[in-house]
């Protein structure tokens, strides 16, 4: 993946397909530590244990269409490449995933559009509680969807206008914590 | 800065959008969001559907769905129009999005050479 968020964009949607309601994303940057930390927890029905031992093996998946499955095996192998971790861990409450990237490491993708990222999250569907904590050093963004629904009264935060409000929104929000930094 | 004061200001605005509309004969158009979609640029895709239907005011329902087996394929869009074939359209481009909105969301003319499939009512 070209982007860290097309991999967070592609974990998540692991969380909705296993009837997540809420759904935390984590992203800890510290550039002093040099570390580039992303943590996706969720609420869903997990996966069974005898598939969460071989879970990053592009050819154990919960698919169906066919018996391979990219999208853990990617994330795993974008951040051993960058000298980091890959833990996963999940049970009957939820699943929670963490990659950990070094910052400055030639190979780390660039975070990428983030907002675009989480507004395609959000369209997945309306009932999803998500939470965005996204730490720059000293600086932190929080995104709730619960304190979004609450302005939006009636409105469905799945509407066109109000996601690509959001998505400026947010966009905006990174930008401002990361010093304008795209990367 | 935007602001959620301004959230609110737009909110009062779709429902007043939403008053005006009828949910049955929405056209609909599909995304391939799988991995393999995600990785060909679904996103964009995604984005680029999303900024045409708010440019031209449109009342289009956009949903996504996963890996349907044409991974080759990616990206993927599908659109509904009411009582007409669900037309699949492949190997996508921002610029392909464009005239997709325009010919056949809008103009109900189907863009033939971007079709891979079509899927009769």
């Amino acid at each position: 993946m070209k982007e860290l968020a097309l991999h967070i964009l592609d974990i998540a949607e692991n969380s909705i397909k296993a009837e997540t309601d809420e759904l935390n994303i984590e992203i800890n940057e510290d550039t002093r530590e040099n570390e580039f930390e992303i943590v996706i927890e969720d609420d869903g029905k997990g996966i069974e244990k005898e598939k969460l031992e071989n879970i990053t093996d592009p050819f154990v998946t919960s698919r169906k269409t066919r018996p391979v499955g990219l999208g853990l095996s990617l994330f795993k192998a974008a951040a051993q490449r960058c000298n980091g971790n890959f833990e996963i861990d999940s049970d009957s409450n939820g699943t929670s995933v963490k990659a950990v990237f070094e910052h400055d490491h030639i190979d780390r993708a660039p975070l990428g559009n983030m907002a675009q990222s989480i507004v395609s999250i959000l369209l997945w569907d309306s009932n999803l509680e998500l939470t965005y904590e996204h730490r720059y050093n000293e600086n932190q963004f929080i995104f709730t969807t619960k304190e979004i629904k609450k302005e939006l009264e009636d409105v469905k935060i799945t509407d066109n206008k109000i996601l690509n409000w959001l998505k400026d929104y947010i966009d905006e929000n990174i930008r401002e914590i990361r010093g304008g930094e795209f990367n | 800065m935007k602001s959620l004061e301004e959230l609110r200001e737009l909110r009062e605005k779709v429902e007043k959008d939403m008053q005006m509309r009828k949910e049955t004969n929405q056209p609909k158009i599909i995304i391939g969001m799988g991995t393999c979609g995600i990785a060909a640029g679904a996103r964009e895709i995604l984005k680029a559907v999303m900024e045409e239907i708010d440019k031209r005011d449109l009342d289009v329902e956009v949903t996504q769905t996963g890996c349907i087996g044409m991974c080759e394929k990616e990206p993927l869009m599908d659109v509904k129009l009411p009582g007409k074939d669900r037309i699949t359209y492949g190997n996508l481009t921002r610029e392909d999005v464009k005239r997709i909105v325009v010919n056949h969301v809008i103009n109900g003319n189907v863009v033939d050479e971007l079709v891979i499939a079509r899927l009769a009512e």
